[in-house]
């Protein structure tokens, strides 16, 4: 959300107190949250409509679906809060199959007694977010639960779009001999997060990468259209990703550690805390496995957009029907890159 | 990242490897026993195992501090949350470790139970002040490394008068383990356990110094080389091992001179002995009991001490049946040894402790995958030496 919105929304706010159970009891409360709020700040044609769905004309084209909870705690972090969070993520989870993302569905749970001004400075970043992506959000509900059953607000959101003909990216299409390729630095997102967290706080100016790869997907898919596999790697990160894609390709995946793209800051957190930077999450990075004979093209393309200046070769699939990831560790020794167990502990000692 | 880099950089490592494959006698083997978690996930992580040739072998150690924590001990812990109501805070660590019918901090606290995860004892501190109705209990433990810590919480909740914290102290001893390993039977008289040298604790060093080695070195006749945690500083200190043996010596020497003094840090020494005592005996998983192995809180804080404050009673410690954590603890068995490894006994469902921590021998041989790679071992290390 940029300054001016937020000062915007802070000078015509109608809305003040908290939230409180009748703004989800569907009563007069629930109507004004939705017209003041959502309505006025979404704003578009669907939504005035005032009905309980969306209705559309899909384009020629096969469509996708996907769905995407955001629990994010703190709900404001460095480069992001949980309402852009949500419209990229959703975004992303329907770019990776190659396709334009038509529209967005929007469900919100609010935990009562949540700072109604809170909340719309969520919503008009939200609101940008889906403007800056041009993906508009046309349907939505809200329910609310009891203090003390939530964490202030979850955001659940759907997206729809068109595959073009003649992609086909799907999880299982990596062969041995493709290349993959990354975008950009991996963990800035976890670490971001990590350092608002109430009883870790520490100084860093790493922000979240929380950004809609659409019209990086478009680029990509426009110069190499037989792409075989687009992932996000999000929760788990880099590893737990590429372990998913070996499984469905029965394929194993080989990465050189030396050429994968860190930020110094990141690493310097992941050794302070004890962390391993490959499962780290991003929100803002997409893995992409081609034949090898497109990975320059590809790379190009990628180092052509904004957001894949950083763009880089990180490895290669391989025969193994282990469904192994291996990297060749920068010191020279190899090692596997397992799923990740649990939640990433840190080290005491 | 300056000070670390260098101590993972290629070409220090291919130069030591070369050193190493060129210097270490082909008539015999090496068996190097590293005693810190923190060294056996560097030999791990970075894939050092690919860059020693075959007669130099890594023999891992007890030196993982939830590791040797003895069941009985998480079961008292279970209790002080459960039973009596407290607010329970430990590191990380520690809160999947398995306790008695394999229930864990992690999985008292889905069910209700108030266990909290720190990074500072001083997080416990400001748990108790913010919390004054409630107990709250720092579960401390790990080697001398993470006693000062909590000897300062200690100091501060007196200072302060914090009437609501307390500490359940599991505080080891590095030298009172080495010592016992090296005291055993199947060190000392079967000899199934070959000991040739030890890679010395890094951290624990830097607060006791390298003088308490200097005792069974002596004694035991083995080479001590205190190692710093980077690859490199692994790779070094083997390489000095090495000599050492080929030299017929056997010495402390400090690989980690970066950090560590043969005095060490004798104002975090004063600190631990103003508020500490040792214990007659201490059990650890593995070892079984071992005199003057442990600390416990002297009288002078006996109104901070949890064992006392809650009545702590010693509960019997019956690791899972068929679980090799005793013996690969030892070092006297390796993880690939134990039928549950990788079948029950996984990352996501521990069985043993060694399974848990990533300083965990199990859990290193699972994440890193060196069982599944053995075919691969050495390559590295003919590839420096051509």
């Amino acid at each position: 959300m940029t300054a001016m919105d937020r000062g915007l929304a802070e000078r015509t706010s109608r809305l003040s107190g908290a939230v409180d159970m009748s703004h989800g009891a569907g009563g007069r409360a629930t109507a004004e949250l939705v017209r003041d709020l959502f309505v006025r700040h979404f704003d578009n044609a669907m939504l005035r409509a005032g009905n309980d769905q969306a209705l559309f004309m899909p384009p020629a084209g096969r469509l996708v679906m996907s769905t995407d909870a955001h629990v994010v705690s703190p709900l404001v972090f460095p480069g992001g809060d949980i309402g852009a969070l949500a419209v990229h993520g959703t975004i992303n989870d329907v770019a990776m199959a190659g396709a334009r993302p038509l529209y967005l569905a929007a469900a919100f749970i609010l935990e009562e007694g949540f700072r109604l001004a809170d909340l719309e400075q969520i919503v008009v970043s939200m609101a940008a977010a889906s403007r800056e992506a041009g993906v508009p959000i046309v349907t939505g509900d809200t329910k609310v639960v009891e203090k003390g059953k939530g964490d202030g607000v979850f955001i659940t959101t759907t997206g729809v779009g068109i595959v073009p003909d003649g992609v086909d990216i799907a999880g299982d299409r990596a062969r041995p001999g493709d290349a993959v390729l990354i975008n950009g630095s991996l963990g800035d997102h976890g670490i971001a997060i990590l350092s608002k967290r109430e009883n870790l706080a520490f100084e860093t100016e790493i922000c979240s990468d929380s950004a809609a790869l659409h019209t990086l997907v478009a680029a990509m898919v426009e110069a190499v259209p037989g792409i075989h596999v687009l992932r996000d790697p999000t929760r788990g990160g880099l590893a737990a990703t590429l372990n998913e894609i070996a499984r469905q390709s029965r394929v194993g995946i080989r990465l050189n550690e030396a050429a994968i793209p860190f930020k110094p800051d990141v690493l310097a957190a992941c050794e302070l805390l004890g962390l391993d930077p490959l499962y780290v999450a991003n929100e803002g990075k997409v893995i992409a496995i081609c034949a090898p004979e497109h990975a320059d093209r590809l790379l190009a393309a990628m180092r052509a957009h904004p957001l894949g200046r950083d763009a880089a070769l990180i490895g290669s699939v391989v025969a193994d029907d282990n469904a192994f990831v291996q990297m060749q560790t920068a010191f020279g020794g190899s090692r596997i890159v397992d799923w990740l167990a649990g939640e990433q502990l840190p080290r005491i000692c | 990242m300056k000070y670390i880099d260098e101590f993972r950089a290629r070409d220090l490592a291919h130069g030591l490897a070369a050193a190493i494959a060129r210097e270490a006698a082909p008539s015999r083997a090496y068996h190097i026993m590293e005693f810190c978690g923190g060294h056996t996930h560097a030999i791990f992580r970075y894939g050092v195992h690919d860059l020693m040739p075959s007669n130099v072998r890594f023999v891992h150690g007890p030196g993982c501090p939830v590791c040797v924590l003895p069941i009985g001990r998480i079961d008292n812990a279970l209790e002080l949350a459960e039973t009596h109501g407290a607010i329970v805070c430990s590191y990380g660590d520690m809160m999947r470790v398995p306790a008695s019918k394999r229930r864990s901090l992690l999985k008292a606290r889905a069910e209700g139970a108030d266990v909290r995860m720190i990074y500072s004892t001083l997080d416990a501190l400001k748990i108790a002040r913010e919390n004054p109705s409630r107990q709250v209990v720092l579960f401390a433990i790990g080697f001398e490394t993470t006693t000062p810590p909590t000897a300062v919480a200690l100091k501060q909740a007196a200072a302060e008068r914090l009437e609501n914290f307390s500490v359940f102290c599991n505080h080891v001893l590095t030298p009172a383990a080495i010592q016992h390993i090296l005291d055993s039977p199947e060190v000392r008289e079967i000899g199934s356990v070959p000991i040739d040298g030890f890679l010395g604790p890094s951290h624990v060093s830097s607060v006791i110094g390298s003088r308490p080695y200097e005792f069974f070195a002596e004694e035991f006749q083995r080479p001590v080389v205190i190692a710093g945690f980077e690859p490199v500083d692994v790779m070094q200190a083997t390489l000095m091992v090495i000599r050492q043996l080929n030299e017929g010596r056997y010495e402390v020497e400090n690989e980690y001179a970066r950090v560590v003094t043969r005095d060490g840090n004798t104002k975090a020494q004063a600190l631990v002995a103003d508020v500490f005592e040792l214990r007659p005996s201490f059990e650890w998983r593995g070892l079984g009991h071992v005199p003057y192995s442990a600390l416990r809180i002297k009288d002078a804080y006996a109104n901070l001490d949890a064992e006392r404050r809650f009545g702590v009673e010693t509960k019997p410690s019956r690791d899972a049946k068929s679980c090799e954590c005793p013996s690969i603890l030892r070092g006297a068995k390796k993880p690939t040894d134990c039928k549950l490894f990788g079948t029950v006994c996984t990352p996501e469902n521990p069985i043993g402790s060694c399974m848990v921590s990533s300083e965990g021998a199990c859990a290193a041989y699972w994440t890193y995958g060196r069982f599944r790679q053995e075919s691969g071992a050495g390559k590295g290390a003919r590839e420096a030496a051509e």
